[in-house]
């Protein structure tokens, strides 16, 4: 990686800082876990239920609750990108950074680190004050309640990444406007391959796949749905009353497999690339 | 005589530059020497902009090539030896004058220990040192071309370019553009300066282009535009003057006046002389000096309107500002 990247990376980080989208994040936050802890604290006193069915009820709700947060981590993450280079070009800032000893792919590659440190940051500190508090105040912890946090960080990542790319071409409200309804899209067809998967029907599965692979962030929201849900014995000694869950398009009995999270991988440095092509081809 | 490629600081064959159907550039062809102000000059829409960015990399010829500093066009190394202030001028506006002087300082791989004196420099040399910690945001127009004049001068670059450096300029600011060239040519830098100002252009380049329509259609040494002047003469009596004066040179009447172009030095007492010899009184002659105006003018056959804003163009004395009298 150049150290132009770097220098880019940094100036991202300073101008969140400074623009105080940190501080807007940092009071989100404050603002999430409060009321989260309300709901939860509320919940816990009202539910006539005890034991593992107890656990299965707060876990959905917690990861309903995750999947609005990961919504408004994706929002985000996409109208944070999605001015990011755009704009700079047509308002000429970018004209002098480029004629310094600086690629067109050191901006785009800096501006992707700036910006995912911003974001990883808020997700990470965000996700985990959000599973403790459920923790506090209702006594339920996910059977590991580390993992769901990054992975709902990659999932807005996806998004952040698609945006960022979209943005050396298109106007910011189109860019950002396509990342919110390919994250809805993906969400829908991950959960297509669901109901196929149960279902044993082939052009459902097929649909699913194919959402997975054009966009996965559908592949890491089911990661993080994974984090929040109990532990296996939890699940098994509910015995049958669980079933109704394991239908939900709010549970995943399974992790990503390593295959597919590879996949996101893959997809996000190639969308990078394709991002570059793009900027590279567009006229200053 | 071509001059030996360790002299050229900018060297262009054919370069052309088309977007979609629009031709900006049709083939430009031109030396600048090292060392030398010059002058970049055409019409709205001549291709200034588009064969600057050429030459920096931002964007790339659709065919043709080029060197500057004796590396091929588009070059990433290289541009750490150039300053360049865009036509199109803008910066940080969330950081203070003296963070976005750092960040080129950053950006062009200055050693860190030598930032704060250049910052300083710069900032001195545009004006901006009391400002120099107030948001960009916060300043105005020409306060914002000011510092990107700085951050082009960062670094004591080989080559600077500089798309109208002064459009947002007060005529102090001017001045102290000029002023700046001038400094920049005594420690030897090459400027490359596009602008329609056709007085500023006289003031400091040494040499000119005049493009129009995605070409070169003049290159000229200022020197050449000062010795192409002629005289005016103002006769009257019982003489044809203007078939006197025919013998030295194109003549033309301007009212009272008889414009006689690119007659010598010398040969001008002749002249007189014969006037007087044959009977007629000679009120006065003046030396017409030729601006870069008239010049401007004659090669893009336009009429002033349609060009540079005649307003922006002082006439000097003796020169021929006024429409009615272009050759
Ligand atoms: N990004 C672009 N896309 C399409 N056409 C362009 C682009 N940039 C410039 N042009 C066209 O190229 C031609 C030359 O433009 P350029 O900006 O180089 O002119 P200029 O000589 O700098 O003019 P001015 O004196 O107004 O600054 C114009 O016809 C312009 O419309
Ligand atoms: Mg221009």
């Amino acid at each position: 990686m150049s150290r132009a990247a770097l220098v880019i990376a940094r100036l991202t980080l300073r101008e969140a800082l400074r623009r105080r989208l940190l501080w807007a994040l940092l009071g989100l936050t404050v603002l999430l876990v409060v009321a989260t802890g309300w709901l939860f604290g509320r919940a816990a006193e009202l539910t006539p239920f005890e034991g593992g069915e107890r656990q299965l009820i707060l876990s959905q709700l917690l990861v309903m609750i995750a999947f609005m947060f990961s919504f408004v981590l994706t929002m985000t993450g996409a109208f944070a990108a999605a001015p990011a280079i755009g704009p700079e070009i047509e308002n000429g800032l970018l004209l002098a950074v480029l004629a310094r000893p600086v690629r067109r792919s050191d901006v785009l590659l800096g501006r992707w680190i700036g910006l995912a440190l911003v974001l990883v940051g808020y997700a990470l500190a965000a996700g985990y004050l959000e599973v403790a508090v459920v923790a506090l105040t209702t006594g339920y912890a996910p059977a590991d309640p580390l993992v769901a946090p990054p992975y709902l960080a990659a999932e807005a990542l996806v998004l952040l990444t698609l945006s960022l790319a979209f943005s050396t071409r298109i106007a910011p409200v189109a860019s950002g406007s396509i990342a919110v309804v390919g994250f809805g899209l993906a969400w829908m067809g991950g959960i297509a391959g669901g109901v196929g998967d149960y279902l044993h029907n082939d052009s459902l599965r097929t649909a699913g796949t194919v959402a997975h692979l054009i966009l996965p962030s559908d592949t890491l929201w089911r990661g993080a749905m994974f984090g929040l849900e109990p532990p296996p014995d939890v699940l098994a000694a509910a015995g049958s009353q669980a079933r109704i869950f394991t239908v939900s398009p709010f549970f995943a009995g399974t992790p990503p497999p390593p295959l597919w999270l590879a996949w996101c991988l893959a997809w996000v440095v190639a969308t990078l690339a394709i991002g570059a092509f793009l900027f590279r081809r567009r006229e200053l | 005589m071509e001059p030996d490629l360790g002299e050229l600081a900018i060297e262009t064959r054919e370069l052309r530059k088309q977007y979609g159907r629009i031709v900006a550039l049709t083939g430009l062809t031109m030396t600048v020497r090292r060392g030398e102000v010059f002058g970049f000059l055409g019409p709205n829409g001549a291709g200034k902009t588009t064969a600057v960015k050429l030459l920096l990399g931002l964007s790339r010829p659709t065919s043709g090539r080029g060197q500057v500093l004796g590396a091929p066009l588009g070059g990433v190394a290289t541009r750490q030896r150039i300053g360049y202030l865009p036509e199109l001028f803008r910066y940080q506006g969330w950081m203070t004058a003296r963070e976005v002087l750092a960040l080129h300082c950053e950006l062009a791989r200055l050693p860190r220990p030598s930032w704060p004196a250049e910052v300083a420099e710069a900032l001195e040399l545009v004006g901006l040192a009391d400002r120099s910690n107030d948001r960009v945001e916060t300043f105005s127009k020409g306060m914002q071309q000011r510092l990107g004049l700085g951050v082009a001068l960062l670094g004591k670059p080989e080559l600077v370019v500089l798309d109208e450096p002064t459009s947002a300029l007060d005529p102090v600011g001017r001045q102290d553009v000029r002023g700046i060239i001038g400094e920049l040519r005594s420690r030897g830098v090459t400027v490359f300066l596009n602008s329609h100002l056709l007085t500023e252009v006289e003031r400091v380049c040494d040499r000119v282009a005049i493009v129009d329509r995605g070409g070169v259609v003049a290159e000229l040494a200022m020197t050449d535009l000062v010795a192409e002047g002629g005289i005016r003469i103002r006769v009257t009596g019982p003489v044809d003057a203007k078939v006197i004066a025919g013998r030295f040179g194109p003549t033309r009447q301007d009212g009272e006046w008889l414009v006689v172009a690119s007659i010598a030095d010398a040969q001008v007492p002749a002249l007189v002389a014969e006037l007087v010899a044959a009977g007629g009184a000679v009120h006065a002659v003046v030396p017409e000096h030729r601006t870069l105006e008239d010049r401007f003018l004659a090669l893009l056959g336009a009429a002033p309107a349609q060009v540079a804003a005649p307003a922006q163009v002082a006439a000097p004395v003796g020169g021929s500002a006024d429409p009615g009298t272009l050759p």
